[in-house]
């Protein structure tokens, strides 16, 4: 019999959990409560759906990368365009899903946290398209390397709050969040945006966002015979490798989930949580996380805002603990080389995050049989990054 | 089975209790040392000993400052642990509960985390983000090694607070308000009725934390609970004289104006 992940107690297997101060235990256990409502809700299911459709223009193209294909010389390879989602990433899936369920618990105002910042557009886009006031808690380090970003919130009305603490990225927005929620837990919602934190959000994100899986596989059917024979996609919390993967795991074929090595997973700067982490407790959740000999989170690097982070969704650890999805991780240059190449070959210009899962797709396509599969989660268009990938490329071009 | 705990035992009373917290290695490891033996002296009853953590989500910034201080003269879990008989050897006698959030503990493995602390004579252990529900192992391993495990209340609650208090030991922390570690603090009508709830189903005795920073605010809590705990003021006011505690020359009397300090708030 298979068995349904998280159990009764939030957990994946040994991972999940909710390791919080006892004042967010009721908090939790309210949208615990409200959250099962509203799945067995027909109703609420439909609005997040037909919200989808016609306003974040779902579902995506599931894009043939012919050119690609031909230049590896090796499998297919299709892509999975959330890159064209609103707003230009698949963050909005999880950003909608949860702001109907805050208006639905009668919450007005919703905080979130940002690395990227991806996380906090889409939450300042659903603040403004549903009347909720939004405060998004941001490193300052993110601040600086993100400002278009910052610009954006600010204009859909959204409250940008400079975080300071630690080295100012996503580890550190993330404790003054859910600092924040604390104390204002009664009337604010927090809209977490990945498949991290305590339970019930890595389930409740999860479900946002396997709208991708459950669309690319009615896709990818329709384009060729069978399910694909790989899927790869980028993890830093993992929730677009998570919404990709999910409708996947029970089916004959190969996930491969793709971290950050920044400068090399044997040097100390890195973002390769499963590679390199050990067990522990980070935001409310038993997982793997990076820290030194006396449990001290390290801090992470990667060149991507979006998977410079210390910890990875506990749904992730189990499938890593388990096997049943094979990680991998890949450095700044292998990534922004697949960027390019991506650029160059499909006039597609990838997120830096996404361009990860690119990277290891590709080395492992070119030497495959030209009858094999391959699905890559594009998971956000490259336009916020166009500051970072000039830095890069600056010397070549 | 014991009847009494050698928590229990090294209490001389069981109400008026005051509870000061301070983070070990802050601003030094030695000077914890000094700093709880003045807070003996100027009436404490139990001491919190707080482990520095990089991520403290239940803390405001005073704590914050002070575990990045201590952080900085390499103070660790164990560390902190270690500091207990040296402050023993000094004199002081009060039970002693180590603060801690769980991923240290983790990482040393709950077992020998316990087996250190009995080594060391700690009489408690807190840990902040382990709930109820998630301590079960914990509280199995602090029983079979005589060590109290100090569960906290919230005003939200509610129907917790209960199953919480009834198995609570050594003594109930009450979070008195919504929120992180040294916010302001209006004690309103809302947290005494909360604190008679409390007590209503509590054995041990029930101590109110979070924002407590004036003497009014302890005469207040005196009245209606059995214990004060105190922690972000008590750091502002290490944190006022850090120069002056760190500087060997000026060390006595600014142990002096904190231990004064300290009486001003408390008495």
């Amino acid at each position: 019999m298979v068995q349904v992940y998280p159990d009764q107690r939030g957990r994946f297997g040994d991972f999940g959990g909710k390791y919080v101060p006892e004042t967010l235990m009721a908090p939790l256990q309210e949208l615990e409560q409200a959250l099962d409502e509203a799945m067995e809700d027909r109703e609420f299911l439909k609005e997040y759906h037909h919200v989808l459709e016609e306003y974040a223009g779902r579902p995506t193209a599931l894009t043939y990368a012919d050119k690609i294909t031909e230049k590896l010389g090796g499998a297919k390879v299709y892509l999975k365009r959330e890159d064209l989602n609103h707003t230009g990433a698949h963050k909005l899936n999880n950003a909608i899903g949860q702001a109907l369920l805050a208006k639905r618990m009668g919450k007005k105002k919703i905080i979130a946290e940002t690395g990227a910042g991806q996380h906090g557009v889409a939450s300042a886009t659903v603040a403004a398209k549903f009347g909720l006031k939004c405060k998004v808690f941001m490193g300052e380090e993110d601040i600086r390397r993100q400002e278009p970003n910052v610009f954006r919130m600010k204009m859909l009305g959204a409250e940008v709050v400079p975080v300071s603490s630690g080295r100012g990225t996503l580890k550190d927005a993330t404790n003054e969040a859910i600092r924040y929620w604390v104390a204002n837990c009664e009337d604010h919602f927090y809209l977490i945006g990945s498949v991290v934190g305590p339970h019930p959000y890595p389930r409740m994100v999860r479900d946002f966002q396997r709208v991708i899986g459950d669309e690319s596989k009615r896709q990818f059917l329709e384009n060729e015979p069978t399910l694909p024979d790989y899927i790869y996609a980028c993890v830093g919390g993992g929730s677009n490798a998570i919404g990709m993967f999910y409708p996947f795991l029970g089916d004959d074929l190969e996930l491969i989930g793709v971290e950050a090595a920044g400068k090399g997973i044997n040097t100390s700067e890195h973002a390769a949580t499963l590679s390199k982490g050990d067990r522990g407790v980070i935001h409310g959740s038993l997982t793997f996380l990076l820290q030194d000999e006396h449990g001290q989170i390290t801090e992470p690097y990667s060149i991507s805002a979006g998977l410079d982070y210390p910890g990875i969704g506990p749904e992730h650890a189990y499938l890593f603990d388990t096997k049943r999805v094979r990680y991998e991780a890949v450095t700044d240059a292998q990534a922004m080389d697949a960027l390019k190449l991506l650029t160059e070959t499909e006039g597609i210009i990838p997120a830096v995050e996404s361009a990860h899962a690119l990277a290891q797709a590709f080395q492992e396509a070119k030497d495959l049989p030209t009858d094999k599969t391959v699905l890559i989660n594009l998971s956000g268009r490259g336009d916020k990054d166009l500051a970072t990938i000039m830095t890069h490329f600056q010397e070549e071009v | 089975m014991l009847t009494q705990t050698t928590f229990q035992g090294k209490l001389s009373k069981t109400s008026d209790l005051f509870i000061p917290f301070i983070v070990a290695g802050d601003p030094t490891p030695d000077l914890t040392i000094d700093l709880a033996l003045k807070l003996q002296e100027a009436g404490a009853d139990i001491l919190e000993l707080g482990v520095p953590y990089s991520d403290p989500l239940a803390d405001g910034p005073t704590i914050q400052r002070a575990a990045k201080r201590a952080l900085h003269h390499g103070m660790s879990l164990t560390g902190a642990i270690e500091l207990i008989p040296k402050m023993r050897e000094h004199g002081l006698t009060i039970p002693v509960v180590i603060f801690t959030y769980y991923n240290p503990v983790m990482r040393l493995g709950e077992e020998k985390f316990f087996d250190l602390l009995s080594e060391n004579g700690a009489e408690g252990v807190l840990i902040p983000d382990l709930p109820h529900e998630e301590s079960e192992s914990v509280r199995k391993f602090a029983l079979s090694h005589d060590i109290e495990y100090i569960s906290l209340v919230a005003p939200n609650s509610e129907e917790r607070i209960q199953k919480i208090a009834e198995q609570a030991r050594g003594f109930l922390y009450c979070v008195s308000t919504l929120g992180v570690t040294g916010g302001e603090n209006t004690l309103s009508s809302e947290v005494v009725e909360f604190i008679g709830k409390v007590k209503q189903h509590s054995k041990v005795p029930v101590g109110v934390g979070f924002g407590i920073s004036t003497n009014e605010d302890v005469r207040m809590i005196r009245e209606h609970a059995d214990g004060v705990i105190i922690g972000s003021k008590i750091i502002r006011l290490i944190e006022s004289e850090v120069d002056a505690l760190v500087d060997e020359n000026s060390r006595k009397n600014a142990l002096e104006t904190f231990y004064r300090n300290v009486q001003d708030l408390v008495e």
